[in-house]
Parts: structure tokens; C-alpha cells; sequence
């Protein structure tokens, strides 16, 4: 059996004695798409910058992270620049803030090529920009090439870094929301953008997310995290048709879901903690309705659960009901 | 964009008549008696000298005629004639510019190119040695006086050391070329004369050195400042992860965007270099528009004072419009819009 | 939060984040300065104005920084002088920043035409290098230390009647200054009450940055030969006498030192007060 395109095991994030992330465990095969959902401030965010190695020095990281094998972990920062961009590419959260303000479209994709292919002509280059805007569908790309970052629509921005993100074609794409600055028209498109490229690319997809719905559509596999900690991890049809965790439960019942009869949109109640005041113990039990004296003294570990995914409650078969159950009541 | 360089455009002429006016109000409404300087102290008795000398320099009409007088001829480019050398302040002037600008410019490259250089390590490495190393270095060039500055070099490079001659643009014995560009360094090579390249060149290096630390200082602080808030941005961030590598970061994204800021105190600095080469060419006996202003304000030469103290400013304004046109070109946002 | 996580990263300092070695060093050296100052007169040295010594003498165990071509001792200059150069900076500061925040004040508050005039006045004068708008109106006063003060205070007023105009616009415009006119209270006591306690703490950041240009300013007036004038132990005259007896490195030495400190203290005092009191400021 060939390693799995990305594989993340026990990663710990630690800013000085401050444990942000700990014990991520994370997998994804070629071809996949992972979602990776949590509340901001959860995470999520500084995982995927990890992934890719762009932290900075003073950020500490343990654990595994292996690309097809490849041991991402403390390899040197010249090295791990050869991978960015070439077998592991990101998309940001607000296309505004990522493309640099005083470069054109144009040199921000040639850039892309050339730094991973240093010996295409110009021409090539240039004839290869045009083609990645071709694939991302942006209309006039050739008049595009010649305009700076802010004279493109938000959306045509996101598309512009698609493109970027492209330039090599990489084996994995590391899409942090996406759409979350977009307006909601635009969201969809580009949700599509993703899913087309990734089918015809053939590519692995680790999707970031606070939205369960988006998540819900397009990936295989989906991985829950509550402050720095994985709580539920599993296929999507497991996670999203049974939830174990609570947290899960909360988040899903959050979901404003066209087909289901009743209108009733739950919210979790508290706030997440900060990183300096988590809990001893299950680190959800204040926001828990389900809390024990259990969950304030030991932190659960994950464990297999009936739906055939993981999950991390100590009660996990008897705190949620099963969601068919409910729609069933 | 074009309205606003127009608008900057309309504002210059009034601003140029302020600078015009206040000069001329600080030189002629004081307890300063500018015949002293003309006239010697034994035939300041003497009326019929003393009412020619008056006559010959205008000093006998009104305020406001001589006023008058000053715009009308400064509009055709007349500065006043000068008491101390008797010739137009406008000539002396014109004659002392190529060496000012030469020095200046040397000063320039040489301050602004090592303070970029010092502002992005200082940046790239935060808080570690080489940061507050590049910071007191900087620190400490912008607060040394140039005038003493001058001379320590001057005594370390020229006496002790022996590598760089003493003041002065070229050594006593050589001769000038004429009526070229009055560059000395460029004349030079246009006549294809290395000897004389070299000496000029020598001659030009403490000078600019000294006055080049000030800019320096000034630029590498500002720099550092932008370039930190330049690498806190998520497009360095995503430059990174597309893999472009540190140099790359830094002078291709990061750089390119801090700059933008710096562009906008070369104005600024510009009123650094004008006190610094003042100083500067006093110290090196440099033969340019700074020594003629402190020889003239030594001899209380008021024409001379007034032209160079227009002038200044009016540079000064250049300058700083330039910058700020500059700046907005240099801006794809702000020249877009 | 993941961006402020990313490279280069950023530490943060646990003690107060103005009380840095620079501050420290800041207040030392001025400490140091103003305690000569006060106390010059009853320190162990030679009369700065009196030939002590064999003329142009290199540093020795009885003179420590040498003496200079009259046979003076040149650290006793260099103390002394100090009076003069503080004393005077001070001056220019507090008259500078009283006319320029008064001018400022009324022309923010009042607005319209007077502010358009006062402004204008403040943009033309800002528009001179400050070296050549000294020199000139120095030449024009006629040389002297008092009139060098008077032409760096008319150097400096621009300054602080804009940053006052600037705060006083924009502390007009808040809630409590506008109630306070609203209830009735007079112009004056608006001003006085409500606005200018806002207003001193970037004036006051100015002016300490500003004491060392002043210095530098002072020093270099004199050098010129319009400032101080002979045998006032005044640090820019000093060096200028010491530029004639160029081989003697030593009778620059002293006052060049003393310049250098003096402003590079008032930097980092400067630097340690805006981040105490500008929450701007990084």
C-alpha cells in the first residue's frame, strides 16, 4: 500500500507555553477532498500553516506531517520553499489582503512559474499565465494579465489565486475558506471552480471551513476540531448522518437544512475559549449539556464510535442521540 | 490623480510668492544695519558715501518699492547683486549648483542605498543583534553633528590613515576643466582623464560619506518600519506559500511594497541634506551653494543670504511635490485611481 | 490570529513595554547633563575662560580632554557648555511650543479665515530648510546667541501650531466638547477645559524629540559663527575653533561628544515616551 498523499499524525502547535494545537491526526488520499471545520480561533488555520511550513521559527511544531511519504517536519525552510507552490499549493481566506497590492496579475502567476520552472522562456511563460486564467474561467484574460490586484472584482481575485495556486499543478491543494470574504453569489462559483479543478487535476483537496454545508457537499472526509483538538473525525456520510461528539451535534444543528420540516435553528451556547483559559478536561464541557464529572477531570481520548468514525466524548454513544433518530421523532 | 497633482500645481506659485515674501521680511524688517556690511565704519560719516552706497543698492526707496523691485526682478531671474563678491547672486549661484548637486547626489546613493540595505536586515531580523546593531548605527548618524563628524573622518581617513585626501574637490594642483558640466567626477570622464576621475572621486568620498550617514539614518529607520508592517501581511504570507524563497520575499514583495512609504520622506530628508551639506561643504571647503550661505551669512551679505534662502525653499517645495507625484506613480492604487 | 503567527515571528516583552535599556540610557545621559548643569560651578575644575595650561596640550592626568590653542581647559569648557545648550534649547522649546500651540489652537478652534491665514503663514514657513530659515534670520537679527534662540523658535512655532490644530480638530468634534458648548460655556473655557488637556501628550513627545535638534541646531549656528561668540564655552564654537587647529583632535573631541549624547539621549527618551503615551505607536 503507497503512503496516503497527506499524512498528519500527533501534530502539536506550541507558542512558547502556550499549547495551541495538540494530538491532530489527519489523513488524506489522492484525488480526496478533507474538510476541516471549526469555529475561528480553533485552529484550523495555523494546522494548514503548519502543513505547508509557514510558520515562524518561534512557533514550535511537533509531530509528523509526511507529503507521499516525505517527512515535512524539520526539514529547512529552503527546502520546504521547493514544495510550496510546486506539490502543495494554498488559496487564503480574503483574495484582497493575498495578492500583492503593487504587482500585476501577470507577474504574480509568471512569479509562480518561474520560481518552481527557472528556465522557461518568457514567452512560455506568459503563453502558461494566460492558460491558467483560461482554467480558472476569468473572461479577457490576456487584458487581466496586465492589471493590478485591485482593479479586479473580489471574486476574479479568488480565481487569480486559484490560478497561482495552479501554476505547477499540485498534488495538494490547501483551500483556507475560500469563499468566507466572497459575496454569497460568487461563493457557489468558485465552490465549483474548486471541485471541477480538483476532479480534473486529480488533486487532494484539505478544505478549511466554519461552514458545515459547503464541507458537506464536496468532501469524503471530514474532521471536526474544537479548540486545538480533533473531536470528531470520519466520513462525511458517517459524521454528518450519525454525530457522536456533541460539539458535532451542536454544529449540524446549527445547519439551516432545506429539508427538514421543522425550522428550528439550535446554537451552541458559550463562547470558544481563549487560548490561554482552556478547561482542564474535555475542553467542550462547559458549552456541553451533556457535561459529567468525568468531562471536567479527564480529557477524552478519540476512539472508533458506531458510525464507523472517531470521535473524542466520553460518553459518545449515549450523549447524542442519533440525528436520524431525531428527524425520525 | 491628475486633479490632485493639478490642484498641488495651482498652490506652488502662492507658496513661492510666500517664501519670496517672508525672505524679504526677515532680511530687510530687522535691527540688522545691511549698510555696515557695505560701507567700512570711517565713512559711514561721510553722507555723500553713504547716500550712493544706498542709491547703488536701492536701499533709499520705501519697503514696499524695494519689495516690489526684489519680485520684478527676481521674476526675470535676477537675485539681487551680492555685496561680498559684487557679482549677481544668481551667477554665484548657478556656478556653485553642480558642486552641491554632486555631493548631494553622491550623499544620496551612498545614505540611501546602505540605509535600505540596513532597514531590511533590521527588519528580517527583529530584536536580534544584527536589529539593534543596524538601529544604533543609524541612530547614531542621525544624531552626530555633521560639522564634528566631518572632522573626526576627516582626521581619521586623511591624517591617520592617509587613504583620502584632505578638503577640497580636487587636489591644489590640478585644474578644473571648463565649461563642461561642472560635475567633477563627470567632467572628467567626458575629457577621458582617469588621474583626474580618480582625484575627484577621492576628494568626493568623505564628504558624501558624512553627509550620506544623516540619510542613512533616516532612511533605514523608515524602511524597517515599513518593512515590518509590510511583513505582517497576508500577501507575504501567500508569496511564501507559492514558494518563493526568503530573498525573494523580501526584495521582490516585501521591498517593493515598503518603498512606497520611503519614497515619501526623500522630501524630507531633502531638508536634512540642504543643513547637512551647508555644514558639510563648510568643513570640506567644498565650493558650493552651502559654503557660499555660510560665507555670506559670516559677512552679513544680505542679497546673497536672501537668494540662497529663496532658493532653498523653493527646492525644498520641488522637491517635496516631486515626491509626493512620485509617490502616487509609484502606487498602482493611487495612480489608478 | 494564524497571521501574527506566521513568519518572522514576533515576541512579546512582559515588563512595561516603554521601559527599554534605550530609556534607560536616555534618562541616564540627560540625568547626567541636567545634574551638571545645576552643578558645574562647584566641581573641581578649571576656569573655562582661563588660560590654565601650556597651549594645545594632548590629554593628560591634569587635563583630561587637553586644552585648547588659548591654553583653556576643554573638559571644563565641554561641562559649562552645557548650560548654554540646554538652557537655550529649553528656552526655544517652551517659547516654540507656547506661540505654535497658542497659534494652532486659535486658528483649529476659530477656522475659517484666520485658520486659512495662520495655515498658509505655517506652510510657508515649514517650506524653508530650517538651517537656511536660521542663518537668514540670524544674519538679519545680527549674530548672538539670544537671536540664534529667536530664529529657532521662529524655525520651530510651525511645527506645534500644526499638530495643535490638528488635535484641537479633532477633539472639537467629540462628544463632550460639543455638550460643553451646548450647555453654554464660553469659548476660552472650552478651549482651556475640555481641549487642550487632550492635546499635550504629542506635543509633548514633539518636543522632546525636538530638544536634540534643537541642540544640533544651536551647535551648528554657532559653528557658523552666528550663534555664541568668543570665549563663550558654547559647544558648536568650541568645535569651530578646534576645526582651525585641525591636528589637535582633541579640542573637538569634547564638545563633539557632548553634542552626540546629548541628542542621541534625547532619541531614545523620545522614543520611550511615545510608546508610553501614543497607543498608536507599535
Amino acid at each position: 500500500m503507497t503512503a496516503p498523499l497527506l499524512e498528519v499524525r500527533d501534530l502539536g502547535i506550541a507558542i512558547g507555553a502556550l499549547d495551541v494545537v495538540r494530538g491532530v491526526d489527519l489523513s488524506l488520499g489522492r484525488g480526496k477532498t478533507l474538510g476541516l471545520v471549526g469555529e475561528s480561533g480553533c485552529g484550523k488555520s495555523i494546522t494548514m500553516l503548519a502543513i505547508m511550513g509557514l510558520l515562524s521559527e518561534h512557533v514550535r511544531v511537533t509531530g509528523s506531517i509526511r507529503l507521499s511519504g516525505d517527512e515535512l517536519v524539520g526539514k529547512p525552510q529552503s527546502a520546504l520553499a521547493e514544495l510550496r507552490g510546486k506539490r502543495m499549493a494554498m488559496i487564503f481566506q480574503d483574495p484582497m489582503t493575498s495578492l500583492n497590492p503593487v504587482m500585476t496579475v501577470g507577474e504574480q502567476l509568471g512569479e509562480a512559474i518561474a520560481i518552481h520552472q527557472p528556465r522557461m522562456k518568457r514567452q512560455a511563460r506568459q503563453a502558461r499565465a494566460l492558460d491558467l486564467l483560461r482554467l480558472v474561467a476569468i473572461p479577457f484574460p490576456d487584458r487581466r494579465l496586465l492589471q493590478y490586484p485591485h482593479e479586479l472584482s473580489g471574486g476574479m481575485r479568488q480565481r487569480v489565486m486559484i490560478a497561482i495556486a495552479m501554476a505547477n499543478d499540485p498534488e495538494l491543494l490547501i483551500a483556507d475558506e475560500p469563499t468566507t470574504a466572497l459575496d454569497v453569489t460568487v461563493q457557489a462559483q468558485i465552490m465549483e471552480l474548486l471541485q471541477r479543478l480538483q476532479a480534473e487535476r486529480h488533486m487532494g483537496m484539505l478544505l478549511i471551513s466554519h461552514d458545515l454545508g459547503v464541507v458537506g457537499d464536496i468532501a469524503d472526509e471530514v474532521a471536526i476540531m474544537y479548540a486545538g483538538r480533533i473531536c470528531e473525525r470520519g466520513s462525511v456520510d458517517a459524521v454528518f448522518d450519525s454525530p457522536h461528539h456533541p460539539y458535532t451535534h451542536g454544529l449540524l444543528a446549527s445547519l439551516p437544512q432545506i429539508d427538514r420540516t421543522v425550522g428550528k435553528l439550535a446554537s451552541i451556547p458559550g463562547a470558544l475559549p481563549s487560548l490561554a483559559s482552556r478547561p482542564q478536561g474535555c475542553r467542550f464541557h462547559p458549552r456541553c449539556f451533556h457535561a459529567q464529572e468525568t468531562c471536567r477531570r479527564e480529557e477524552p481520548q478519540l476512539r472508533p464510535v458506531a458510525s464507523g468514525a472517531v470521535a473524542a466524548c466520553h460518553f459518545a454513544e449515549i450523549a447524542v442521540p442519533s440525528r436520524k433518530a431525531e428527524e425520525v421523532a | 490623480m491628475t486633479r490632485y497633482i493639478v490642484r498641488r500645481l495651482l498652490s506652488l506659485p502662492l507658496l513661492l510668492l510666500g517664501i519670496v515674501s517672508l525672505a524679504f521680511l526677515i532680511s530687510h524688517a530687522t535691527q540688522g544695519d545691511p549698510l555696515a556690511s557695505i560701507v567700512s565704519e570711517r565713512q559711514m560719516d561721510n553722507p555723500e558715501v553713504v547716500a550712493a552706497a544706498k542709491a547703488r543698492w536701492g536701499l533709499d526707496k520705501s519697503l514696499p518699492e524695494q519689495y516690489f523691485i526684489y519680485i520684478r526682478n527676481l521674476l526675470s531671474g535676477d537675485l539681487g547683486t551680492s555685496f561680498r563678491t559684487k557679482q549677481p547672486v544668481a551667477q554665484d549661484l548657478l556656478e556653485r549648483l553642480p558642486a552641491t548637486l554632486e555631493l548631494v547626489i553622491a550623499a544620496m546613493l551612498l545614505g540611501s542605498t546602505t540605509g535600505i540595505v540596513l532597514g531590511v536586515l533590521a527588519a528580517r531580523f527583529r530584536d536580534r543583534v544584527i536589529d539593534h546593531a543596524a538601529r544604533l548605527w543609524a541612530l547614531i548618524g542621525s544624531s552626530t553633528p555633521v560639522f564634528w563628524s566631518g572632522l573626526i573622518f576627516l582626521y581619521i581617513f586623511s591624517v591617520v590613515l592617509g587613504w583620502l585626501p584632505g578638503p577640497g574637490r580636487l587636489d591644489a594642483r590640478a585644474t578644473p576643466p571648463e565649461g563642461l558640466t561642472g560635475f567633477l567626477t563627470i567632467d572628467a570622464l567626458l575629457i577621458g582623464d582617469m588621474g583626474l576621475f580618480w582625484d575627484a572621486l577621492h576628494h568626493l568620498m568623505l564628504p558624501a560619506l558624512v553627509l550620506g550617514w544623516t540619510v542613512m539614518g533616516i532612511v533605514s529607520r523608515l524602511v524597517r518600519a515599513s518593512m515590518l508592517d509590510v511583513l505582517s501581511q497576508d500577501y507575504i504570507t501567500a508569496a511564501r506559500a507559492r514558494g518563493a524563497g526568503e530573498v525573494r520575499v523580501l526584495l521582490n514583495h516585501a521591498l517593493r511594497n515598503a518603498l512606497v512609504p520611503t519614497l515619501t520622506i526623500i522630501g524630507f530628508t531633502f531638508a536634512y541634506l540642504i543643513t547637512g551639506a551647508v555644514l558639510t561643504e563648510a568643513i570640506f571647503s567644498w565650493t558650493g551653494i552651502g559654503s557660499y550661505a555660510v560665507d555670506a551669512a559670516r559677512s552679513l551679505d544680505y542679497p546673497a543670504i536672501m537668494g540662497v534662502t529663496i532658493v532653498g525653499g523653493a527646492a525644498f517645495l520641488l522637491t517635496n511635490l516631486a515626491t509626493d507625484i512620485a509617490y502616487a506613480f509609484a502606487d498602482p492604487r493611487i495612480r489608478l485611481s | 490570529m494564524a497571521e501574527n503567527l506566521a513568519l518572522p515571528g514576533v515576541r512579546r516583552r512582559e515588563w512595561p513595554k516603554w521601559l527599554k535599556l534605550p530609556v534607560l540610557i536616555g534618562f541616564g545621559i540627560i540625568g547626567f547633563w541636567v545634574l551638571v548643569c545645576l552643578s558645574v560651578d562647584f566641581w573641581p575644575i578649571d576656569n573655562p575662560i582661563d588660560m590654565v595650561a601650556r597651549r594645545l596640550q594632548p590629554p593628560s592626568f591634569d587635563h583630561w580632554f587637553g586644552t585648547d590653542a588659548l591654553g583653556r581647559d576643554v573638559l571644563s569648557r565641554t561641562l559649562h557648555g552645557a548650560r548654554f545648550s540646554l538652557m537655550m534649547s529649553c528656552a526655544v522649546i517652551i517659547f516654540a511650543v507656547l506661540i505654535g500651540s497658542t497659534i494652532g489652537a486659535i486658528a483649529g478652534y476659530v477656522g475659517g479665515f484666520v485658520d486659512g491665514a495662520l495655515m498658509r503663514l505655517v506652510d510657508v514657513t515649514l517650506s524653508f530648510p530650517p538651517i537656511l530659515l536660521a542663518m537668514a534670520v540670524t544674519a538679519a537679527l545680527g549674530p548672538g546667541l539670544e537671536n540664534a534662540a529667536v530664529a529657532m523658535i521662529i524655525v520651530w512655532w510651525p511645527i506645534y501650531a500644526r499638530l495643535m490644530r490638528g488635535q484641537v480638530l479633532s477633539v472639537k468634534s467629540r462628544e463632550h466638547v460639543e455638550a460643553a458648548v451646548a450647555a453654554g460655556a464660553s469659548h476660552s473655557r472650552t478651549l482651556l477645559k475640555h481641549i487642550l488637556p487632550l492635546s499635550w501628550s504629542p506635543i509633548l513627545i514633539n518636543a522632546t524629540m525636538d530638544f536634540g535638534q534643537v541642540v544640533l541646531l544651536t551647535a551648528s549656528l554657532s559653528f557658523i559663527g552666528l550663534g555664541a561668540s568668543p570665549p563663550t564655552p558654547e559647544w558648536g564654537s568650541m568645535i569651530s575653533e578646534g576645526a582651525i587647529h585641525f591636528y589637535q583632535w582633541w579640542i573637538c573631541a569634547g564638545p563633539g561628544i557632548a553634542i552626540l549624547s546629548v541628542v542621541l539621549g534625547f532619541n531614545f527618551l523620545g522614543d520611550g515616551l511615545r510608546d508610553l503615551l501614543d497607543p498608536r505607536s507599535k
